[in-house]
């Protein structure tokens, strides 16, 4: 086990290292606007640029700034500075991370308590009317853009411009600490968005698990023994088949602390998700890189802790 | 007395997208307190669809069921899901072919155990696990304490079966119905668990239905032994009777296919030509006509009913071959002779 966690950690570094190349590489081969013209003003004169570019150090070869960029975030955990505003990256997203793990987490228990319970029900009491409707149901979930999805929602829902007044809209959203009531009212909706595609894949990711197991023999056995249906269910068969799912959700997590870009974005979440599209908009790219380093982070260390979880969930799997 | 069990006139339907397949079409046996019947038949015999259904797991699978099995003097057919749930795993208890896919395999198997004794007895969890290091000594594990703390892939294939068997005798069940519970298993562990259900069948006095497709698994432990065939049972005897005066073509082929010690090694083995019939569209007649060396055309298009022979009540079959000619029959196969030569000699021969 422990030598398999230090071949994962080298891994993840590894990954880690290829991920910020990556990006270099986009920032500098695709177009996009010189970000030095872009902070010139209007009418820029050529020395004002070459001066700015200079500022930023964009008048280094590229494996140099690599190289600049790379020192800083080793020796430092130093990810650079803004373009846009001079802070530095890493308070910039350390400061949005609190938004991103309130929407995602929020998120997280919305679509369990909506996801799980249908796909139970569905699972058990497959074909009925209940099943169809609520498959059918999912289809259409998963199916909507979540950006579609949110700007319906702030339409029909909104305090400030929707059909009826019900929830807060976009840009109220308020720290926990500053005040919790605030920060509840004004994620309601982003989390009933963001979780609704997730709800329904949930349910029937666990839907088709559950009929799967259903018909394993060891369920049979259960039977066989006199459990209550209720058990045989409630702990047999779903002790197999949210295994699965705990994975999925793991990954999901990891994802969407990364930041949840569309929905932050529609409805005007401080997260890092709209720091990241900031970044984008702003030919900004030590926001980018740093953005998109830390939604590595986060997916490269979920796949971890899942594999590592996997073994105490299923005693079959060993590690070595 | 009556019987422990009688099953009375059974039958079993799936309807499917094919159409209603006839697993079990009309069967009637009994198993007395204490004593072993076999169920032999092929796979889609409908052997173990009608053993699962008199456990009540039929009741699961949209089965269409009706006739009567009485268990203890009571139509367990027409009992609630709550009444069957606590007969289940405490007066009748099962043990299944594969006990790998049997038991659950994120569960440990002292714990699964102990769930089979608390679902049915008000014990406290040390006295459950108590009984469960009892019972896994009493079926050969060794060191049960440890062992009560594995899991079901940390043991060996001939383990599980005993820990299966323990835990369907945990409740000390009156019937213990075996699904075919030594055919995973390698040939040397099969004499041993095959043992093992014999001598705890005659410690515990439990009645034990046996459903095999191999006849020397019945042979050694079973008293009496119902053949069966497309759903339903073509013959039924005392096991002796069953080996020594076979009536039905079907046992006969059964018995010419399995090696026998007392012939010579080079005798070929007498394979049962064709497939089991589809049970969605049974054959005509005698179910068994399409494959049977000795069909004449009657055979075809009448369909034979289970009876007693003439000098022997208590063996019944369903042949539409006069008895007579059955037993000559068996006589010149027993001599070695093969059933085309049989055939030609006894039935074409005017004598059917």
């Amino acid at each position: 086990m422990g030598r398999y966690i230090i071949r994962r950690i080298l891994w993840v570094i590894l990954l880690l290292f290829v991920v910020s190349a990556v990006t270099f590489l986009i920032f500098y081969t695709l177009p996009s606007a010189d970000p030095a013209v872009l902070r010139a003003g209007k009418s820029p004169d050529p020395t004002l640029i070459a001066q700015i570019r200079h500022t930023l150090g964009l008048d280094k070869p590229v494996y140099v700034q690599y190289y600049r960029y790379m020192k800083g975030i080793i020796l430092h955990f130093d990810f650079g500075f803004s373009f846009q505003d001079s802070q530095p990256v890493r308070h910039e997203i350390f400061s949005r991370l609190p938004a991103t793990i309130s929407l995602t987490f929020g998120a997280v228990v919305v679509w369990l308590l909506i996801g799980l319970p249908v796909g139970i029900v569905s699972a058990i009491r497959r074909r009925s009317l209940a099943d169809r409707v609520s498959m059918g149901g999912a289809l259409l979930a998963i199916s909507a853009p979540v950006y579609w999805l949110g700007l319906v929602a702030l339409y029909l829902f909104a305090k400030d411009i929707g059909l009826i007044h019900i929830f807060d809209g976009a840009g109220t959203y308020t720290g926990l600490t500053a005040n919790p009531g605030r920060w509840f009212g004004s994620l309601i909706l982003p989390w009933l968005v963001l979780a609704a595609s997730f709800a329904a894949f949930y349910a029937r990711l666990l839907r088709a698990n559950l009929i799967d197991v259903m018909g394993e023999d060891y369920i049979r056995t259960a039977r066989a023994k006199g459990l209550p249906e209720r058990r045989v269910i409630g702990r047999h068969a779903m002790r197999s088949a949210i295994t699965p799912i705990v994975t999925v959700l793991g990954l999901d997590i990891g994802i969407l602390l990364g930041g949840a870009i569309l929905t932050e974005t529609v409805f005007n979440i401080p997260g890092i998700g709209r720091l990241a599209y900031e970044g984008i908009v702003n030919a900004d790219l030590p926001v980018i890189q740093g953005t998109v380093l830390f939604g590595a982070l986060f997916i490269v260390v979920a796949n971890f802790i899942v594999d590592i979880a996997y073994a105490f969930l299923d005693p079959r799997v060993r590690y070595s | 007395m009556s019987p422990l069990l009688e099953v009375r006139d059974l039958r079993v339907s799936f309807s499917t997208d094919d159409g209603i397949v006839h697993a079990v079409d009309g069967i009637s046996y009994t198993v007395d307190s204490g004593k072993v019947l076999g169920i032999v038949g092929e796979s889609g015999s409908g052997k173990s669809v009608s053993a699962l259904t008199v456990m009540g797991l039929t009741r699961f699978q949209n089965a269409e069921v009706s006739g009567e099995v009485m268990f203890d003097g009571q139509d367990i057919l027409l009992a609630s899901d709550q009444e069957m749930r606590r007969i289940r795993g405490n007066e009748i208890a099962m043990i299944f072919q594969d006990p790998l896919s049997s038991l659950h395999p994120f569960y440990k198997v002292g714990r699964q155990l102990v769930e089979a004794v608390q679902s049915h007895q008000g014990l406290s969890n040390k006295q459950a696990r108590d009984r469960a290091v009892e019972y896994l000594a009493m079926v050969g594990i060794p060191e049960p304490k440890r062992r009560f703390e594995a899991y079901p892939h940390e043991f060996s294939g001939g383990m599980r079966q005993r820990a299966m068997i323990a835990m369907a005798l945990i409740n000390e069940p009156r019937l213990l119905i075996a699904d075919e519970p030594t055919t995973a298993l390698d040939v040397t562990v099969q004499a041993q668990i095959l043992d093992l259900i014999a001598r705890l069948q005659r410690e515990l006095d439990t009645a034990v239905i046996m459903i095999t497709h191999d006849l020397g698994v019945v042979a050694e432990v079973t008293d009496s032994i119902a053949v069966m065939y497309a759903g339903r049972v073509v013959e039924m005897a005392d096991k002796r009777e069953i080996f020594r005066n076979p009536e039905h073509p079907y046992t006969w082929g059964l018995l010419q296919s399995i090696p026998r010690l007392d012939r010579p090694r080079d005798e070929p083995l007498v394979p049962i030509p064709g497939r089991p019939p589809s049970l969605i569209n049974l054959p005509s007649g005698c179910s068994f006509h399409p494959r049977c060396p000795y069909v004449r055309q009657r055979h075809r298009e009448v369909d034979p009913m289970l009876e007693p022979l003439p000098d022997d009540p208590g063996h019944t079959a369903a042949c539409l071959l006069p008895s007579e000619t059955r037993k000559r029959i068996w006589q010149e196969l027993a001599a070695g002779k093969q059933p085309e030569d049989v055939r030609a000699e006894v039935v074409e021969g005017g004598l059917a």
